[in-house]
């Protein structure tokens, strides 16, 4: 019997699942498979509508988590095995070795000298990363990790040489005993090279959603310009296509909540960086519920932006120039058009990181990969590994999973 | 306070650059009564050195130990040690990083002197500071057990429920004469469970008897609130029911007082009023629950351009005419009757109601066709607001036969010549201006939140009785932080449901629960004598020397969380498990009443006066005070020294626990040491605020018009003394500012009062 809680994720639904749960006074142990928590949100260089940085109120949630001895989490972290039912489970999780020391240690140097260079998934393909890295700078736990695999013959022996680096730190498993499980395995985004029409990933300055953040944030790629992969111009003339693989019986067969507000915000971040440029949004329907309303009009209001309902058929690029060419049907008026834009950026949706890769936890998901049950055995899902939500939301899923597993612990 | 300091340095972390032994002198020379050990190690984050420190706390009786190294925001775990007062001093990031002393890795640099001088202020500061500090705790609240529930309707059953579930005994107040609120008038509701494709039973009626059914929970109908006194873990709440008042203990509210629906007068342009079968969704939902729906043709506006598609959203103090209208709650006594609430009723109800309004016409269009063969539902939008998952039940319902939608621009609505209705809309997908007939006109029904009309709790403290600033919101008991969507401005009550925002039910299920999980943290922590968020786990609380308040009231006004009520002389009386340690009262206090034993005026005030000043600017430099927000600028500056980033050498950094924390005194301190110029970093204020204390950046920034008369006065500039508001991923900016700052203090040259 127990009555700690396992939190699988540490992301923002499992982060405030976990934290809510310890300050009342439970063990919590959150595992994490990425090096750092955070989750998706750490990639994002702002939130909707209010524009802040998400590493504001992570913050306050790594102080919590400092303040807290009940709590305990584990990065490079994946849940292998699950035995037992509510109340008095056994959860085996294995720990890929970080190879850095288990304190901070200031790597930047020996890092950057390094010669080996891996694509960066943090980044979404646009930059590359050393061997020895930090996701960003805010990354918690503040300490670099080591892909061995990366390094070259030269690099081996510079890094072998530091007192903060151990080769040879080896994998482990640890076996967790728990009452209940928080399931906030959280989301990817929708594989873009399966959007045949919309480039297949193929255009070089035909961009994701997410790409695009990672191009606006401050401890991106390019610091936070926001310029054409291809050329590295500054764009003048941005396209914004809705529902790149949402709301589509051949990709996901939802919506993904988001998108709609996550292409105003942006529009929003090339609007601050070129005065001058114009923004064009493509949509179905224009998403922004409840307050999200105001935000929507006041982006509406800028003269250089243009909502347009209308679906995008296909995009082209034109190889000489780099500009994608959009086919669009103007839906009200009835009129089909191709426009050339210098970027495009495709709002791909959401797609529950369950839909791919199977917990050995024996939960139901449905078709599109969320999970649709397990309270019954004391697990509860949280945010969007249950469906597509917003940020907000996500603190409020989180929030409710913490009592549930408080809830079938209790007393234990 | 710690008597007997360990004073530890980190060599892997801060020997590049700096003569470890020679700071170590520096402690042993000023204090070393106080400090009886002193060592260098090469890595403090060996399990080695920390195992010897161990010891070192048990042979000498340490209570205090100071580790010299990198930030405190890493590492914590490294540093956890029994029975003893733990403080780190930055000189990783904010001294040698921030410093940028070029250093080969493996070489020792030359003593930098300014960097070396850098070094030994803060040192010193860091024993000062461990000096000043007493162990915190003793705020223990003795917490009630129960949780006030209000509002009995979908939500509100659903919090009870939980709460009772979790151990804990619920008093569940409920205005009207029933249970179960306005679900119980629904027919159907849009799907809430998977698959998400088909309306079904709410299930009101089970949640109803669940509460009924439950011993933990005390059900008063006709029953409202009168007045909320006290404190988390202690309100008595009065609330009034049939048989009289009566006086309930309870440790946390949660307030799921709902929603009413919007006064349906606005949609006097689309024939609301004047023309007949012109009807909202509320009324509509009605007539399908009693059976009486007999139109077959019925066309679903959502579109309400007309009514709201002009600029609603013109700040409130831009348009207030003279009819400020105040709303009239329904006052149960004088002291009721006495406050004026601001009807924050408004046509952005009708937008935000937007998500609610187009999955409701989904199944409002569905009723129309199950009712008759031939039932035709037209459901004319400007979007189809159908959030996420939902979107299954709208593929669904376009699948279903007699629905059509449309995105449509209404420009009338007039009455037909045989009786029915004709809907006028242009630029809709059908290629060209339509006009088409039918039986009823369904418009939406605007959500107006109870807290709109009404305080709803009746808080019984110094402040008033209302939520604050709830024009921010429109009358929503909602929260300003998208990251934690519970936090009032009032601890110890937490919204859920559509009180909060405009949610299904699916939605406000999930809220409830949350909510829920929130009160119990909140009376857990109030009975440890613990914060709850921002500062969660604190022991530290307010302390006030009453002997010197002069009842000035600055505290009792400027506390965010009107933490501080006063008694009949105006002397503040404060109230523990409301306070979030947030430390404003202690920046408003010009008497330097109030003090926390762990974060204290007499302690930072000791920490400025470390600050080695050299009297002349021009050899040795200046001096610049940086009282920096722990939560935003602090990591900032953090981030910004492991990014490679230099700033001048001649900055102090103090961190704080928020702005509003800053009393004027220390800016006084500053300058009589001949400190050249103070700079306030912490977070965004204004509407979008981002300061977790919600007033606090604020606050100071007012108070700064003060200091800055005073400075004027004293014959010194007042552009010396200067806040910015910096974002926390805001740290390639940070050093540009510093240093534009501190060339703005060259060019004026040293503090006048240097030298003396």
């Amino acid at each position: 019997m127990s009555n700690s809680i396992l939190v699988v994720g540490g992301g923002f639904s499992g982060l405030t699942a976990a934290l809510e749960a310890a300050e009342v006074g439970y063990e919590v142990f959150i595992v994490e498979k990425t090096p750092f928590l955070g989750g998706r949100v750490m990639q994002l260089s702002k939130y909707f509508p209010k524009l802040c940085p998400p590493s504001c109120g992570l913050e306050i949630q790594y102080q919590r988590i400092r303040n807290n001895p009940k709590i305990k989490f584990f990065t490079q972290a994946t849940v292998q095995a699950v035995k037992g039912e509510a109340g008095n489970y056994t959860v085996k999780v294995a720990i890929k070795p970080r190879h850095t020391a288990p304190y901070s240690a200031d790597l930047g140097l020996l890092a950057s000298s390094l010669e080996g260079e891996s694509t960066s998934e943090f980044d979404f393909g646009l930059a590359k990363r050393k061997p020895l890295y930090l996701s960003v700078p805010f990354a918690f736990p503040n300490r670099y990790v080591l892909d061995k695999e990366a390094l070259t013959k030269a690099d081996e022996l510079k890094v072998g040489r530091s007192v903060a680096v151990d080769m040879n730190e080896a994998a482990r498993e640890i076996e967790l005993e728990v009452g209940s499980i928080v399931l906030a395995t959280g989301w990817k985004p929708y594989d873009v090279t399966r959007l045949t029409n919309l480039g297949a990933g193929q255009i070089a300055n035909c961009v994701s959603n997410m790409q695009l953040e990672r191009l606006a944030a401050s401890g991106g790629p390019t610091g936070g310009a926001i310029r054409r992969p291809s050329d590295g111009k500054a764009p003048k003339k941005v396209a914004f296509v809705q529902c790149a693989g949402s709301r589509d019986q051949n990709h996901l067969n939802y919506c993904s909540y988001i998108c709609c507000m996550a292409s105003l915000k942006q529009a929003t971040y090339v609007r601050e960086q070129y005065p001058d440029a114009e923004v064009t949004v493509y949509y179905i329907d224009l998403r922004t519920p409840g307050r999200y309303d105001k935000f929507m009009r006041k982006v509406r209001a800028d003269e250089k932006i243009s909502l347009v309902k209308g679906k995008v058929a296909g995009v082209e690029e034109d190889a000489a120039s780099g500009d994608v060419i959009v086919e669009v049907e103007d839906a009200v008026k009835g009129e089909k058009k191709k426009v050339r834009y210098d970027m495009v950026v495709l709002a791909t949706g959401m797609r529950p990181t369950l839909a791919d890769e199977k917990l050995p936890v024996d939960v139901p998901v449905d078709e599109d990969g969320f999970i649709v049950g397990g309270e019954d055995k004391g697990i509860f899902a949280a945010g969007c590994a249950k469906m597509p939500l917003d940020v907000m939301r996500s603190a409020q899923s989180g929030t409710s999973a913490a009592l549930q597993a408080i809830q079938t612990v209790k007393g234990r | 306070m710690a008597k007997k300091i360990g004073v530890y340095f980190d060599k892997s972390n801060i020997g590049a650059g700096l003569d470890l032994d020679a700071l170590s002198d520096v402690v042993t020379g000023k204090f070393g009564g106080s400090c009886p050990v002193v060592k260098v190690f090469p890595v403090l984050g060996a399990e080695t050195a920390r195992q010897e420190i161990r010891q070192d706390i048990a042979e000498n009786e340490l209570d205090g130990v100071l580790i010299i190294g990198s930030s405190p925001r890493v590492d914590w775990d490294l540093y956890r040690f029994e029975g003893v007062t733990v403080e780190r001093v930055n000189l990783r990031e904010q001294g040698v990083l921030g410093y940028g002393a070029k250093v080969e890795a493996g070489e020792d640099a030359e003593a930098d002197e300014d960097l070396f001088k850098l070094a030994a202020d803060y040192v010193r500061m860091g024993v000062v500071k461990l000096t000043k500090m007493e162990e915190a705790g003793g705020g223990e609240v003795e917490s009630v057990r129960t949780i006030m529930v209000l509002g009995g309707g979908w939500t509100g059953l659903t919090a009870a429920v939980n709460a009772a579930n979790s151990g804990y005994d619920v008093v569940l107040v409920e205005k009207e004469a029933e249970l179960g609120g306005r679900a119980k008038g629904l027919l159907k509701t849009v799907p809430l469970k998977y698959p998400y494709t088909d309306v079904h039973d709410t299930g009101i009626e089970q949640k109803i008897a669940a509460v009924e059914g439950n011993e933990r929970i005390t059900v008063l109908t006709s029953a409202k609130v009168r007045k909320v006194s006290g404190q988390p873990g202690q309100f008595t709440a009065v609330v009034k029911t049939k048989d009289g008042n009566q006086e309930i203990p309870v440790g946390a509210i949660v307030m799921a007082t709902g929603w009413q629906p919007m006064d349906a007068g606005v949609m006097a342009p689309f024939g609301y009023g004047t023309l007949e079968g012109v009807v909202t969704a509320a009324e509509f939902e009605k007539m399908a629950k009693e059976g009486t729906l007999k139109a077959r043709r019925v066309a679903f506006i959502l579109n309400t351009g007309l009514v709201d598609g002009g600029d609603i959203y013109t700040s409130v103090c831009d348009e207030e005419p003279a009819e400020a209208a105040a709303a009239k709650p329904e006052a149960e006594d004088d002291e009721q009757t006495s406050y004026e609430h601001k009807d924050l009723e408004s046509l952005r109800h009708l937008p935000y109601t937007n998500a609610i309004s187009s999955v409701v016409a989904l199944k409002q269009a569905g009723y129309v066709c199950d009712a008759s063969e031939d039932g035709q539902a037209f459901i004319l939008y400007d979007s189809m607001v159908v959030q996420g998952i939902h979107e299954r039940f709208y593929k669904a319902a376009q699948d279903k036969l007699g629905v059509m939608m449309s995105k449509a621009d209404i420009t009338g609505v007039a009455q037909a010549e045989d009786g029915g209705l004709l809907v006028r809309a242009a630029n809709t997908l059908m290629g060209e201006d339509v006009e088409i007939r039918v039986d009823m006109v369904v418009l939406p029904t605007g959500m107006v939140p109870s807290t709109a009309k009404d305080p709803v709790v009746w808080f019984d403290y110094r402040q008033g009785p209302n939520l604050p600033d709830l024009d921010l919101f429109d009358g929503y008991a909602d929260s300003n932080y998208i990251c934690f969507p519970y936090e009032t401005r009032r601890t110890g009550l937490y919204a859920a449901g559509c009180v909060r925002q405009p949610m299904m039910l699916d939605a406000a299920e999930e809220d409830a629960i949350g909510a829920t999980m929130k009160a119990i943290q909140c009376i857990e922590s109030a009975n440890r004598g613990m914060a709850v968020h921002p500062r969660s786990g604190d022991l530290s609380y307010p302390i006030f020397n009453f002997v010197r308040c002069t009842q000035c009231k600055r505290c009792t006004e400027e506390c965010p969380f009107g933490a501080l009520d006063d008694d009949e002389k105006g002397t503040p009386k404060p109230n523990f498990s409301r306070c979030r340690r947030c430390g404003t009262c202690m920046g408003a206090c010009p008497e330097r009443v109030i003090s926390f034993a762990n974060y204290n005026i007499d302690q930072i005030g000791s920490m400025i006066r470390e600050i080695e000043v050299p009297d002349d600017m021009n050899a040795g430099g200046p001096r610049v005070l940086i009282l920096a927000c722990e939560n935003d600028a602090y990591p900032a500056l953090d981030m910004a020294a492991l990014r490679g980033h230099h700033w001048s050498p001649y900055v102090r950094i103090i961190p704080v626990r928020c702005l509003g924390s800053v009393n004027a005194i220390w800016v006084a301190d500053a300058m009589s040491k001949g400190i050249d110029g103070v700079m306030l970093l912490g977070c965004k204020y204004g509407d979008d605020y981002q300061c977790h204390f919600v007033k606090g950046s604020e606050i100071c920034n007012r108070r700064k018009e003060n200091i800055a008369e005073t400075l004027n006065r004293l014959g010194v500039e007042p552009e010396r003394v200067e806040q910015y508001e910096v974002a926390i991923d805001e740290y390639d900016k940070l050093p540009g500012m510093i240093d534009e700052f501190m060339n703005m203090i060259l060019e004026k040259g040293p503090n006048p009062f240097k030298g003396y």
